[in-house]
């Protein structure tokens, strides 16, 4: 009886010793130990999917961000582009054309080669630079005047562009809409009208693209400010 | 001994059968083995006082495992088996500290 019993003990001992290693301790968990461990699980998976959504949300704000930032900048960019070839810091090049003026026997006016750039301005010119026969090339800007020589200290014949001397022929190239401004400049009583009178030649050329790399060195404006 | 040639074959019989616990009975196992071995340290106590008795040591092995599986599963029932089988555990193991620890006086000195 003694050796029955304590065999069974050995044969209990050795089976309860390679169960515990052998099932995780799940399965010999009793009742409310499994519940709390599921309630425990339960919870913890709900914190978890809060940080995911939390995280998520996070994500694509960021992405939202960022590609905010990256239109912004590129706006930006285009936006200092326009304004630097409107205001003559920058190069540009483009559909346009090449406009000769030849003086005949009286020089060309300066009131003349500012009908001229204007009647391109309105036609959509978009850059504009002369260059005169020594060699001079002046960009034209909103603020560019041209005036006579022979009023100033220049002499006659000259051209006074921004303070710079040209002399004929002048040779303005302009970035815009060729065939507006072809159009525009040979509009009776217009430009092609005023050189003729006064005995000189305009020649149009339209070589495809056109660049115009004068550039203008602004001084700051002085009196005028933004309004806000 | 009849004794120790008991326990190796229950020994190799576990390692060999390689039996699966039936699921109802596994959590009342190990408090069972516990028991029985604190009967058996008991038994071994009694033999070297020299008041060893075999109907004693039988009922005291049976009644051992049958009440500390008992307790358990009251303990289960109530909702506090958890505590219950810890105590019960306890409770075992001061009892089998105490046993081994006559065993060893008898040892050492004699």
């Amino acid at each position: 009886m003694i050796g029955l019993l304590v065999s069974l003990l050995a044969f209990a001992f050795v089976v309860q010793v390679k169960s515990n290693a052998a099932d995780s301790q799940l399965a010999n968990a009793r009742q409310d130990d499994l519940v709390r461990i599921l309630s425990d699980l339960n919870a913890r998976e709900q914190r978890l999917r809060e940080e995911i959504a939390t995280l998520e949300a996070t994500v694509s704000q960021l992405g939202e961000g960022a590609q905010g930032r990256e239109a912004a900048l590129v706006e930006a960019r285009r936006r200092a582009d326009e304004l630097g070839i409107l205001a003559g810091t920058l190069g540009a090049r483009g559909e346009g054309l090449v406009v000769r003026l030849r003086a005949g026997a009286e020089p060309i006016p300066a009131a003349t080669v500012l009908e001229a750039v204007e009647e391109l301005r309105g036609a959509g010119a978009e850059a504009l630079q002369i260059a005169g026969a020594n060699g001079r090339v002046v960009r034209i800007v909103a603020s560019t005047y041209f005036a006579d020589g022979s009023a100033g200290s220049a002499g006659a014949g000259v051209l006074l562009v921004d303070g710079t001397g040209l002399t004929a022929p002048y040779i303005l190239t302009v970035i815009g809409p060729a065939a507006t401004m072809r159009t525009a400049l040979t509009i009776p009583g217009g430009v092609s009208d005023a050189v003729a009178r006064d005995g000189g030649t305009v020649m149009v050329d339209e070589p495809g693209e056109v660049t115009v790399d004068a550039i203008h060195v602004s001084r700051g404006l002085q009196h005028a400010r933004p309004v806000d | 001994m009849i004794a120790v040639l008991a326990l190796i074959a229950g020994v190799v019989a576990g390692i060999l059968l390689e039996p699966t616990v039936p699921l109802a009975l596994q959590p009342y196992l190990p408090i069972a083995v516990v028991a029985a071995l604190d009967a058996v340290f008991g038994g071994i106590r009694a033999k070297l006082d020299g008041v060893f008795d075999d109907k004693q040591f039988v009922v005291s092995f049976v009644s051992n495992v049958l009440v500390a599986a008992f307790i358990v599963f009251l303990g289960d029932q109530l909702g506090v088996g958890g505590q219950l089988s810890t105590g019960v555990v306890v409770v075992l193991g001061v009892r089998i500290f105490g046993n081994v620890a006559a065993i060893r006086r008898h040892l050492f000195r004699a």
